[in-house]
């Protein structure tokens, strides 16, 4: 363990801590754009620079490890110009036409904007004029919102072992990219929405969240989170509407990532999986993130059906389980309990899974009871 | 060298390096050899590296048995008969093309060579670099084997601290220390990297090196190799010096043959390799972090330190990257001793330098002087002044990174931390000199653009700050400054230099800075006066020609793109304001200089 | 799973067989490819396809389906011959007489001998085998690539006898990793939805087991094993099943040899089957129950490694759509049995009273966790701290138990009638039978139809061209399927992912079943293909 002090608080972290680390640790707030803990640290937007007695230079607080005895500063004068200074310059290349951006509410670059009342640039010049990339049916591309924080490149590369991105070009005319500008699956993608999870601002985005799963309510929130400058937890609990997001367990594979499913009219908006928490910590792939339009399928069965001459016919609830009642008894006194089978399932909760099984065993009388683990 | 050593009575040697073979010594290298073909002469001919006299290539230099020598600049194709005929042949001197002749070192161009002391440009110009047994007679290798025969890696960082050496290559880090801290970083696999990716703009003293002594750079290279525990290193050198790369190869092929590189050096139980790797040409790769992140495959971009290479180095491993004159430098220092190298120079900066003389100076080229020189005693005693006879303005050293100096530091002594007192750096060597033509809004501006072109991209500062920064610079040239341009430029460069990742955004605005520093008047007029004073920046200057001294050549007329220039043959001609574009292809032309920016 | 996800990224060698991870299990592929890329971690790929984790792998071997347990052999020949198992652990973790068991059956599997059946060159064998061995710690994981093999039993068994003879188990970055194909696999078995066994897999022949059950449920309980699914199907198709109550499954697509399912479940006098929509095989249901999806209820999945996790109710299902807990509790009253409570909650606290394992778990206790941080089962008490890697001092059953077993080939071998061998799997963008997936618009762009992999010198031996459609016959029947030529499949062997219904792999798959775990062999086929 060593002993750091950061803006007069003591504080004790373990050996090879970064600075930003032992910061969040001890609530010590330090902005940041560039920094994501899935990844390694970048040192690339210096927002989050911080002043460290006896050292030469300031010092990026993600990448810079803590030594034994360090004084630290996060905040001061000069700290907080340079902050502003910084956010200035990305605004001065940044369209800020937040209302109408799906990321308005949660784009990092506009919460720092809010916190240093940068509203225009006091630096004007040229500003990039990219086309959109939407060549594909998950991730949409608007350079002309990116801050070069390199996120994106960073994930594919560190989290998802691919990297589909890298940068292009220098100077102020860098821009990450695909290679040869190829559409994104022409390259090795397998669109599982991490840099969609990663960028902190509205340059990537999930197509299908932003083109099809727009309700009219999102639009409002959106422009109302842009209008008020307010992120958009803070909205949601200000309308009453705090159970908008459901963290619940994903449907697919067996890995269990935990998802944040967004939800407005009863319908499914957005789905993200929280940051460092359960087997994919914040990662998912393309059907966790893109895979639940079943839910919400016009083909969902809404009412029991009876087959009558050989066909379907909608029932009501108790003709139906009267029916399966009724002919799941009569099998058994007639043949045996063992004359009825019953399947349950691997993507059925554990609960129902229990009272299935149960249900064949104490109801039933069998245990002919089995799911697909085989197959 | 006092004997050609052939039998032969005359040696001539043609400088062969990119300068000289842009100058045309190519077409003078066919000449030569078809004239000997004919055998007529009883000559050998040889190559050498670029010997410094830039501005008057290409260069012949003929030996005599007694090891004299003649310098001849501006050689063509065509010269060739004449000079082989009257000083082979003849044996009489051609005095009106000679630069420098052995017994009067003084004479001529002379004093450009007799005023510099040249300790990592020893062979250049001397030898044929593409012959490593021309180095060896010169003592090549020598301390290379001495160290590995005789000495311990300690005993070696040991001679190159004494020596006071401090990196070449802009930062001016103690070489010994720098070693001092990869020896004991703590790891089996460590790797040496030499910096050979030269970008600043006017300079080029890497190149000459590579070119006219890749030799001294691999046994430096060796010698440091073996002082920190590496066995592999790396020379990094940009793809655009094809001449620097191919010697480079040869250089390593021969060393390999002769067993200096490879498994057990010297018969010892040494080994060391040397990969060239070829950078596309970023500027930003000459940044330690980016060039290692380059050397890795990945694009090059810098990373924060610390972690410093020394200890998370290539691959993660020590690392210990010196510039190209650092390791030219150390085969001297352990042949002559730590000791003999410590007494050039000043207190805190040991030994010599190489500077590269670029702009309106007289005498462009490599000039190596031992620290503590003044920048008058560069620019005037070796570089000869000022072009043309006019008024020395500024200097900017350190390339883009660097900054100007006014008139009143010329008698500041080139010494790491005077020039850095002073506002600009050492830097690599680049000294840019500037005239009363030279605008200094402008001149800023051009370094910026250059950074700005160069930015990485990765940091904020740097990204966009130094577009910023340029984009208000480009205004005041137009004529559209705002007054608050000035504190504007100020602050933003402040953050810039504070904020920025590495050193290439944290130094980019020190052009503008020492500018502002010493020329704050000129942004003034720029921007109060709509005034260019040096009459460079198109938007604010008019031409017009001077009735008194224009002789009516028309030379002006022929090249003006908007036939914006009339008058009679004979007779002083007349530049039409509306439509003029104040481009001023007039002013280059004008024999009589005749027409006045104002 | 033995370990968990999280500790993947601690191994310093792994051995992939038998699993397409980055595409069936993408978030665990990912943490395997960051231990290769952070953590030095050498990867061996034991698969007969080229799949991206070989672009990882230190070493792939590419071996022919079905000759998984000849491989293992040959590895623990080679760490016998080279002296790099772990005495230390044999000796004291596991049972010594049954290693020299073991260690007289590999003898005989040189690498030359498995090179011959396996098409793996012995070099790579021994390299293979030399990495395993002498890492610090090295984690085994496989999926359904061992286990869908009429030999699975012993694949798994083997894979267990290499993990102990080199003492990788018990310790982080090690183990027998399973990964389960279904986000629910785990916790079906573990609630006892299966044929053989209550919740906690205690055997329903155990009087005692059935006697705590019995008190709690309020009845008497049968005591004979019953049937697994695919010999429920055998039955039906027998008529020695005559009604069947099928919760969320679609066996008409994910059964082998489908053709033999349809026959089976057409045979029934009765079927329900209870939904979210009308599948393949409720098609064929006399009454069909719309049931809730697992967004719009509330209960716990169990991940494959164990982490039983929160599922929460997002929104209402739509229409009459109903929670399978309600609509299975109102079946039993109708049948005269009164499930009490039947919230998820107090469910999950019935299923804790009866199941050591589960003892110390609770919806309100996994909704209390600080994010982060997860409850591993065996969790036996509400102060349990779960139990993140399995047999750290012991084994379920005391020693170690080495099973040496010889490598027997698949049921079917390809002949001069079906000269190729057709394996089965599933492509990143497809879930299983695709009811889910193929409903998700941007996964149809992306990947619109089934396409059977076939190397190019077979698409030239059989006239199959790249884009157009091929017929793909096995002994039990055949399919229209467009045509993938790919050098990602080696020769003689084809490749078909089993998602979609209009080219559903299993008409072609055998439905003959390892003899232990009743898992047909979908891995291996003989099949032939022709253009169409």
């Amino acid at each position: 363990m060593i002993k750091v002090e950061i803006d007069g608080k003591a504080c004790e972290a373990p050996q090879g801590s970064t600075i930003l680390d032992i910061a969040k640790a001890n609530g010590i707030d330090i902005p940041t754009l560039c920094y994501d803990p899935r990844l390694s640290p970048y040192g690339a937007c210096r927002l989050c620079l911080v002043e460290v007695e006896g050292a030469r230079a300031l010092l990026p607080a993600c990448y810079a490890k803590a030594d034994d005895g360090m004084v630290i500063q996060t905040t001061n004068e000069k700290l907080e110009r340079i902050r502003k200074t910084l956010v200035e310059l990305l605004v001065s290349d940044h369209p800020m036409e937040c209302q109408g951006c799906s990321k308005s509410g949660r784009c990092e670059l506009q919460r720092l904007a809010d916190k240093y009342g940068v509203t225009e640039s006091t630096f004007t010049g040229e500003v990039h004029e990219y086309d959109l990339h939407r060549e594909n049916p998950f991730v949409m591309r608007d350079y002309n919102k990116c801050i070069m924080c390199g996120r994106c490149i960073r994930i594919c590369r560190e989290v998802q072992g691919i990297g589909v991105y890298d940068f292009i070009n220098r100077g102020f005319k860098a821009v990450p990219g695909t290679p040869y500008d190829k559409p994104m699956q022409e390259t090795p993608c397998e669109f599982c929405g991490q840099c969609i999870s990663t960028c902190p601002t509205g340059a990537i985005k999930a197509r299908p969240y932003e083109d099809r799963g727009r309700v009219a309510a999102l639009d409002m929130l959106r422009n109302a989170c842009a209008y008020f400058k307010m992120p958009e937890e803070d909205m949601m609990k200000a309308l009453g509407l705090e159970g908008w997001v459901t963290r619940t367990t994903c449907a697919y594979c067996g890995c269990g990532c935990q998802l944040d499913i967004h939800v407005i009219d009863n319908k499914i908006v957005e789905i993200t999986s929280p940051l460092m928490v359960g087997s994919g910590q914040g990662n998912l792939c393309v059907k966790g993130r893109f895979g639940y339009d079943f839910v919400s399928s016009s083909e969902r069965l809404t009412k029991p059906l009876i087959r009558k001459k050989g066909k379907f016919e909608e029932a009501e609830w108790d003709e139906a389980l009267d029916l399966v009642a009724k002919k799941l008894s009569e099998t058994k006194k007639k043949s045996c309990p063992d004359s009825i089978g019953v399947f349950s399932s691997a993507r059925a909760t554990n609960e129902d899974n229990y009272l299935v099984q149960k249900f064949a065993r104490a109801v039933i009388g069998t245990n002919n009871v089995d799911h697909c683990a085989r197959l | 060298m006092s004997d050609n050593g052939n039998g032969h009575r005359y040696k001539v040697v043609l400088g062969y390096g990119t300068c000289g073979i842009a100058a045309g010594a190519t077409a003078v290298k066919d000449a030569l050899e078809e004239e000997v073909k004919k055998g007529s002469y009883d000559v050998d001919l040889d190559i050498a590296g670029c010997m410094g006299l830039c501005f008057i290539e290409p260069v012949v230099e003929i030996f005599d048995r007694q090891g004299g020598s003649v310098v001849y600049g501006d050689i063509t194709a065509k010269k060739v008969p004449q000079l082989l005929e009257e000083h082979v042949g003849k044996g009489q001197v051609i005095e009106d093309w000679v630069v420098k002749k052995s017994e009067d070192p003084e004479a001529c161009e002379g004093d450009f060579l007799a005023n510099q002391l040249r300790v990592v440009l020893r062979n250049c110009g001397k030898i044929n670099p593409e012959s490593i047994e021309e180095y060896i007679q010169i003592g090549g290798y020598e301390a290379a084997k001495k160290a590995l025969t005789s000495m311990t890696p300690e005993e070696v960082i040991d001679e190159v601290s004494t020596s006071g050496i401090r990196g070449r290559g802009g930062a001016g880090f103690p070489t010994g220390t720098k070693w001092g801290f990869a020896r004991k970083s703590p790891g089996e696999e460590k790797y040496l990297i030499c910096n050979a990716d030269e970008g600043d703009p006017g300079a080029f003293m890497d190149r000459s090196v590579l070119e006219g002594d890749p030799h001294s750079v691999l046994e430096g290279m060796i010698l440091a190799g073996f002082a920190i525990g590496a066995r592999q290193g790396y020379i990094y050198c940009r793809a655009e010096y094809p001449l620097a790369l191919k010697r480079l190869d040869i250089a390593i092929e021969e060393c390999h043959q002769k067993g200096f590189l490879g498994e057990g050096i010297f018969g010892t139980d040494w080994s060391f390799e040397v990969k060239v790797k070829k950078g596309a040409g970023a500027f930003v790769c000459g940044e330690e972090t980016a060039m290692m992140a380059s050397i890795e495959g990945q694009r090059g971009m810098p990373n924060p330190r610390p972690p410093f290479p020394a200890t998370h180095g290539l691959w993660g491993k020590p690392t210990n990257i010196n510039n190209v004159e650092t390791f030219a430098a150390i085969p001297w220092i352990i042949a002559e001793g730590g000791e003999k190298y410590a007494e050039i120079g000043t207190e805190k900066s040991k030994g010599t330098k190489v500077f590269c003389l670029a702009g309106k100076v007289r005498r462009t080229g490599l000039a190596e002087v031992p620290m503590g020189y003044t920048l008058r005693q560069v620019i005037f005693d070796v570089g000869g002044g000022i072009a043309e006879g006019r008024e020395f303005k500024a200097v900017q050293m350190g390339g883009p990174s660097g900054g100007c100096l006014p008139a009143e530091k010329l008698d500041t002594q080139v010494d790491y931390d005077q020039i850095t007192a002073a506002g600009a750096i050492i830097g690599s060597g680049g000294m840019i000199v500037a005239d009363n033509r030279t605008c200094m809004v402008d001149l800023a501006r051009y370094f910026l653009s250059f950074t700005q072109d160069e930015s990485c991209g990765k940091c904020t500062p740097c990204r966009i700050g130094t577009k910023r920064m340029l984009e208000i610079l480009e205004r005041i040239c137009e004529g559209k400054g705002e007054p608050e341009d000035i504190e504007k430029l100020q602050v933003l460069a402040g953050d810039i230099k504070d904020a920025s990742l590495c050193a290439l955004g944290g130094t980019a605005p020190n052009p503008v800075l020492t500018t502002l520093r010493y020329f704050k008047d000129e942004y003034e007029d720029h921007i109060f006066n709509h005034k260019c004073a040096a009459g460079s920046c198109p938007a604010l200057i008019t031409l017009r020609i001077d009735p008194e001294t224009c002789t009516g050549c028309a030379a002006c007329v022929k090249v003006c793109p908007t036939d914006a220039i009339t008058g009679e043959k004979k007779e002083p001609h007349v530049i039409d304001a509306e439509a003029c574009i104040r481009c001023k292809m007039c002013l280059s032309r004008c024999p009589s200089e005749s027409i006045i920016a104002e | 799973m033995t370990n968990t996800m999280d500790d993947i990224e601690t191994a310093k060698a792994i051995l992939v067989i038998g699993s397409n991870t980055t595409e069936c299990h993408p978030i665990i592929g990912l943490r395997i490819k960051k231990a290769v890329m952070n953590n030095e971690c050498k990867l061996i790929v034991a698969e007969p396809k080229h799949i991206r984790l070989c672009y990882y792998a230190d070493r792939w071997l590419q071996l022919k389906p079905g000759t998984d347990v000849a491989l293992i052999n040959g590895l623990m020949n080679v760490i016998i011959a080279e002296g790099l198992a772990d005495e230390e652990f044999i000796n004291n973790r596991c049972e010594c007489d049954r290693y020299d068991e073991l260690k007289e059956l590999v003898k005989s599997y040189t690498p030359e001998k498995v090179e011959e059946i396996t098409g793996v060159p012995a070099g790579d064998i021994r390299e293979a085998a030399r990495t395993f061995a002498s890492a610090e710690n090295a984690a085994i994981i496989y999926a359904m690539g061992i286990t869908q093999h009429t030999t699975g039993t012993d694949n798994v068994v083997t894979l267990a006898n290499l993990a102990m003879m080199t003492g990788n188990i018990g310790k982080p970055g090690t183990g027998v990793n399973p990964l389960r194909g279904q986000n629910n696999v785990q916790g079906a078995c573990d609630v006892g939805a299966l044929p053989n066994v209550l919740t906690g897999y205690k055997p329903v022949t155990d009087a005692e087991t059935r006697e705590k059950f019995e008190k709690a449920w309020g009845v008497k309980l049968p005591e004979e094993v019953g049937l697994t699914a695919t010999e429920m199907m055998e039955a039906a198709a027998e008529g020695k099943i005559k009604a069947m109550y099928i919760v969320g499954e679609n066996p008409m697509l994910s059964d082998a040899n489908i053709r033999h399912a349809e026959k089976a479940l057409k045979n029934l006098d009765f079927l329900v089957v209870q939904d979210i929509f009308l599948t393949e095989t409720a098609e064929l249901a006399d009454v069909v129950l719309p049931a809730a999806s697992f967004a719009e209820k509330e209960g716990t999945f169990s991940a494959t490694d164990r982490r039983v996790q929160r599922v929460r109710k997002a929104f209402e299902p739509p229409g009459e759509a109903r929670p399978d807990n309600e609509i299975v509790a109102d079946i039993a009253k109708r049948m005269g049995y009164e499930m009490e409570n039947v919230e998820p909650a107090a469910v999950m606290d019935e299923i804790a009273s009866l199941t050591p394992q589960y003892g110390g778990y609770s919806h309100a206790r996994l909704d209390s966790l600080p994010d982060g941080e997860s409850l591993h089962w065996p969790c036996t008490d509400a102060e349990h701290p779960g139990t993140p890697i399995l047999h750290t001092t012991v084994f379920t059953r005391g020693k170690g138990w080495f099973a040496p077993v010889e490598w027997q080939a698949p049921a079917e071998q390809p002949d001069e009638e079906y000269p190729l061998t057709l394996t089965t799997g599933r492509v990143l963008w497809q879930y299983h039978t695709g009811t889910m997936t193929r409903k998700s618009e941007g996964i149809n762009e992306i990947d619109p139809n089934g396409k059977v992999w076939i190397s190019p010198d077979d698409a030239a031996k059989y006239g199959v061209e790249n884009g157009k459609k091929a017929v793909v016959t096995t002994r039990r029947g055949d399919i229209d399927i467009e045509a993938k030529v790919t050098e990602r499949v080696p020769n003689g062997v084809i490749f078909i992912p089993f998602h979609y219904t209009e080219a559903a792999a299993n008409v072609l798959t055998n439905d003959v079943v390892d003899p232990v775990s009743k898992v047909p062999e979908f891995k291996v086929s003989a099949a032939r293909v022709k253009a169409k």
